[in-house]
């Protein structure tokens, strides 16, 4: 495992500073071990079977013709499994094998580990597994509301509706209605799925692993594993991003279960296509919506219905339900608001935690509405938005007051006075779709679109959401030096980065080293929902300053920090930090103070579209975010510039394409992601109204611009086309065939 | 089972595989040199990409035993003598990587590029790496850091 030792820049130190990536040095050199990486003399390796169909029974699971495969250690089943059968974020109800029935494909039905990655699978398609292939419930809708579908789980086939309503005047002037549609996302990290399990000699194991959480995958293992917890020690290794995707279990267990049994170390190593069946996806969303404006354009009301597919599991369908709820008219002063948000089961493959969380699908059809709204009432996009724009007082459409800086109106009149890029290009190269094409760009239209977006930062409904620090300063090589002890997962964010620096701060100690994350610490909470920087960053400072005070009073004396360190040894505090309470949502009226803190992006999209083609160039990207604090420049913009790509892909190429409840592209080959020829140049302008709730201010920024980059590419390829255009991502023949009909 | 010689990062290999061994595995497996990733075993990502006798190959679509008496480059062997590359002082610099997982690819790529091209136009940088994926960065770090390791190495020489 890798320690990391962070030192400032020429720059100085602490918050603020572009301080380099403590991280970046073993990530150049091909030393950061990833969990793909690691390495045991004698571990075997293993390999899963999955279910091909969306939705059987099975009828008989016969594990002989593997286990006669030389190399071959062990084949588990639901039989093997030592505790508790099933796990899951919010319900316990996924198993951890098949066990009578399989409701997704690509669902674990066997477990293999042998001496060889290849011996393992082999030995894994071996396994004669007989099924009886039930029809599958794949349309969400007729799941959420027809009663004769068959359950796909045993708590029917609804995992949440919340409801919100506000007011009771549902008529205006000008009316607006738009159904639309988000298809499903993939987080499509670089660094497939991958860990590695070592029995114990206590009889526990030790399991190293990407993850986004220690301690809740540790809550869900253990009781599989029929251990007392303290026997389930968690390590993190190098993860290769995340975006939600390794917040649910993949092969923790698994591998956990096959160590245990065989008394080796096990690994797992993914590939892309396992990848695509090993972890939850975007729910895709099916949405009506219905604004209501007086002639000016000023809101009266917003009706929607919002349909997330949840697929086979609860994973965390009833928190993104409540985003979506509770999220759903976006940053605008609504007085009347009436939306019903609903969460699925089918048989279609299981959703949950992506980046932006159920406010990503909402906010492509709120705005969608807003510009068909601008339109209606004679405004431009920008303006319709200003009209209506939430400020510091404003309330949700929950009840709950923003009670901190949120200048959207000054945003978008910022963002719209950047200057535009240059005309269409001319030069073959710089058409949409490059030099391969057949027109020499008669039909390239310019498009211009905005996107506003809101998004809850940390976890919201009375969720107890906290984060643990240790830290710890002691004389190394006659210097004052600095450790910090968290659990907290470094997805790649930067977060080794924010907890050098606010160290850094808080000490006044420029060597600061971050201790490998464990569970030999206390919870940090999720890698998700921008809350780390907040919340672990709230516990770093917190443990530092009890640290400082016991330092000032030790050297209150006259003594220096080396000489009172070498005296009386090593000063160590260990905090919880909390951000402040959040309460659930009402369960008729939707009402309640859900969230502890709303963060703001928008976009602004220029797109060149063939369209004859179809095709889609997108010119430049601009943003304008409020951040509250800028903790490091260069990491901030790059999570800015991540999230708009994220976004700008759901807009224009990514999908999981499910037919029937299976999955037709989990290759790279069919699963489009952005390269640096779709990425254009973005221009930037970050804002830092403070959130006087938040560690120095600061507002999470991972997440809001996944929000605003897809309506506002879509906007702007509407504006291009002329074309309705209401599902993402749009694809080349929803333009060609349009505009050839 | 095939003997393959071959020189990785400077040092003389050698080693017995089956015909199917891929490059990316036998770096990985048989070397025991992880730096080399593989994130979608089939030629799209780009994450595996190696030099073969300086030139950018991706790992995961090159069988090990044709590349018996070349040289191979990965990312563990751009450093020298302990000191990163401009390469990779840019990369780590500018804020190029995030998770990192897909960095080994653009160092090397971006490494051969360079010394074909040693100060690129905007255009040409961004083409030079428009085969590798990067999921974290949305690339605009990536630019910049292309542009400075060609700017590290003018100052430097060669």
């Amino acid at each position: 495992m890798s320690i990391a030792t962070g030192r400032t820049q020429e720059t100085g130190q602490g918050i603020g500073q572009s301080l380099l990536r403590p991280d970046g040095t073993l990530k150049v050199t091909g030393e950061f071990a990833y969990s793909s990486d690691l390495w045991l003399d004698g571990m075997l390796w293993g390999a899963t079977l999955r279910s091909p169909h969306p939705s059987a029974w099975i009828r008989s699971i016969d594990v002989g013709p593997a286990l006669k495969v030389p190399g071959v250690f062990a084949v588990l089943t639901h039989e093997d499994v030592p505790g508790e059968k099933f796990y899951g974020l919010e319900h316990k109800d996924q198993p951890v094998l098949a066990i009578d029935q399989v409701r997704y494909q690509g669902e674990p039905i066997a477990l293999v580990a042998a001496d060889h990655p290849e011996t393992a699978r082999r030995a894994a398609d071996l396994i004669e597994v007989v099924y009886e292939v039930r029809e599958a419930v794949t349309d969400p809708r007729k799941a959420a509301f027809d009663l004769t579908i068959p359950p796909v789980s045993v708590h029917g086939n609804l995992v949440r509706h919340q409801p919100v309503r506000v007011g009771g005047t549902f008529t205006a002037d000008v009316v607006v209605t738009g159904e639309y549609e988000v298809g499903m996302q993939d987080q499509a990290f670089l660094g497939p799925e991958s860990g590695l399990a070592v029995p114990a000699e206590d009889g526990g194991v030790d399991l190293y692993i990407a993850t986004q959480w220690l301690h809740v995958d540790q809550d869900q293992i253990a009781p599989c594993l029929n251990l007392p917890k303290d026997k389930v020690r968690l390590t993190l290794a190098g993860v290769g991003g995340a975006f939600g995707a390794r917040e649910d279990l993949s092969m923790q267990i698994h591998a956990s279960m096959l160590a245990l049994r065989t008394g080796k170390p096990v690994k797992f190593v993914y590939g892309r296509e396992e990848s695509f069946f090993g972890h939850v996806h975007r729910h895709p969303a099916w949405m009506r919506y219905e604004h209501g404006a007086d002639r000016d354009g000023k809101l009266v009301y917003v009706k929607a219905e919002i349909v997330l597919d949840g697929g086979a599991y609860t994973s965390s369908s009833p928190a993104v339900v409540g985003n979506a709820a509770s999220l759903g008219v976006g940053p605008y002063e609504v007085p009347n608001v009436f939306i019903d948000a609903y969460g699925t089961y089918t048989n279609n493959p299981p959703c949950g935690a992506m980046r932006g969380f159920g406010a990503v699908q909402a906010c492509y059809a709120y705005e969608s509405q807003m510009d068909r709204l601008a339109e209606a009432c004679g405004l431009s996009p920008v303006e319709i938005r200003v009209r209506n724009a939430v400020s510091q007082g404003s309330l949700l459409a929950t009840g709950q007051v923003i009670d901190t800086p949120a200048p959207l109106a000054d945003m978008l009149r910022e963002l719209d006075a950047m200057p535009l890029p240059g005309p269409s290009s001319l030069d073959l190269r710089e058409l949409p779709g490059g030099v391969a094409q057949t027109t020499h760009g008669e039909g390239v239209r310019r498009g211009i679109g905005y996107g506003v977006g809101i998004k809850n930062i940390c976890f919201s409904e009375g969720f107890d959401d906290y984060s643990t620090a240790r830290v710890r300063v002691e004389l190394l090589g006659d210097e004052p030096h600095v450790l910090v002890h968290t659990a907290a997962a470094e997805v790649g964010q930067g977060l080794i980065m924010v907890k050098t620096q606010i160290a850094q701060t808080e000490l006044g100690i420029d060597r600061v080293t971050i201790v490998p994350a464990d569970t030999t610490v206390g919870s940090a909470g999720s890698s998700s929902a921008s809350r780390q920087s907040y919340v672990t960053g709230g516990a770093v400072r917190a443990a530092s300053l009890a640290v400082k005070e016991r330092l000032d009073a030790l050297t209150a004396d006259g003594r220096s920090l080396t000489q009172v360190l070498a005296e009386e040894g090593p000063v160590e505090e260990t905090r919880e930090y909390r951000h402040r309470r959040t309460f659930p949502m009402d369960p008729l009226t939707g009402q309640g103070d859900s969230h502890t803190q709303l963060a703001l992006c928008v976009h602004r999209a220029v797109v060149d579209v063939d369209v004859e083609l179809g095709l889609i160039k997108v010119v430049e990207l601009a943003a304008v975010q409020d951040v509250g604090k800028i903790l490091n420049p260069l990491a901030l913009e790059g999570q800015i510039h991540g999230g708009t790509a994220q976004g700008l892909g759901l807009a224009l190429m990514e999908e999981i394409q499910v037919r029937d409840g299976k999955v037709l592209n989990p290759s790279f080959t069919d699963y489009l992601i952005p390269t640096i020829l779709d990425m254009p140049p973005m221009k930037l302008s970050i804002l830092e109204n403070p959130d006087p709730h938040a560690p120095y201010g600061l507002r999470g920024a991972g997440e809001p611009p996944t929000l605003s980059s897809t309506p506002a590419i879509a906007a702007a390829v509407r504006a291009a086309t002329g074309l309705p255009l209401s599902r993402v991502p749009i694809r080349p023949d929803d333009i060609a065939l349009a505009v050839l009909a | 089972m095939h003997e393959v010689t071959l020189i990785v990062n400077g040092v003389p290999r050698q080693a017995r595989v089956p015909a199917r061994r891929l490059l990316s595995d036998f770096l990985r497996h048989d070397l025991g040199l992880t730096g080399t990733h593989v994130g979608c075993e089939h030629g799209v990502c780009g994450a595996c990409t190696v030099l073969l006798d300086g030139q950018p190959v991706r790992a995961c679509l090159t069988f090990a035993v044709s590349v018996t008496g070349q040289e191979v480059t990965t990312v563990e062997g751009l450093a020298k003598d302990g000191e990163l590359s401009p390469v990779q002082r840019a990369f780590a610099e500018c804020h190029g990587l995030q998770c990192g997982f897909c960095t080994p690819g653009f160092l090397t790529t971006v490494t051969a590029f360079l010394r074909e091209n040693p100060a690129p136009a905007d255009d040409e940088a961004i083409e030079a790496v428009a085969g590798n994926l990067c999921r974290c960065t949305g690339y605009q770090n990536i630019v910049k850091s292309v542009h400075r390791a060609a700017e590290l190495m003018a100052e430097e020489g060669p």
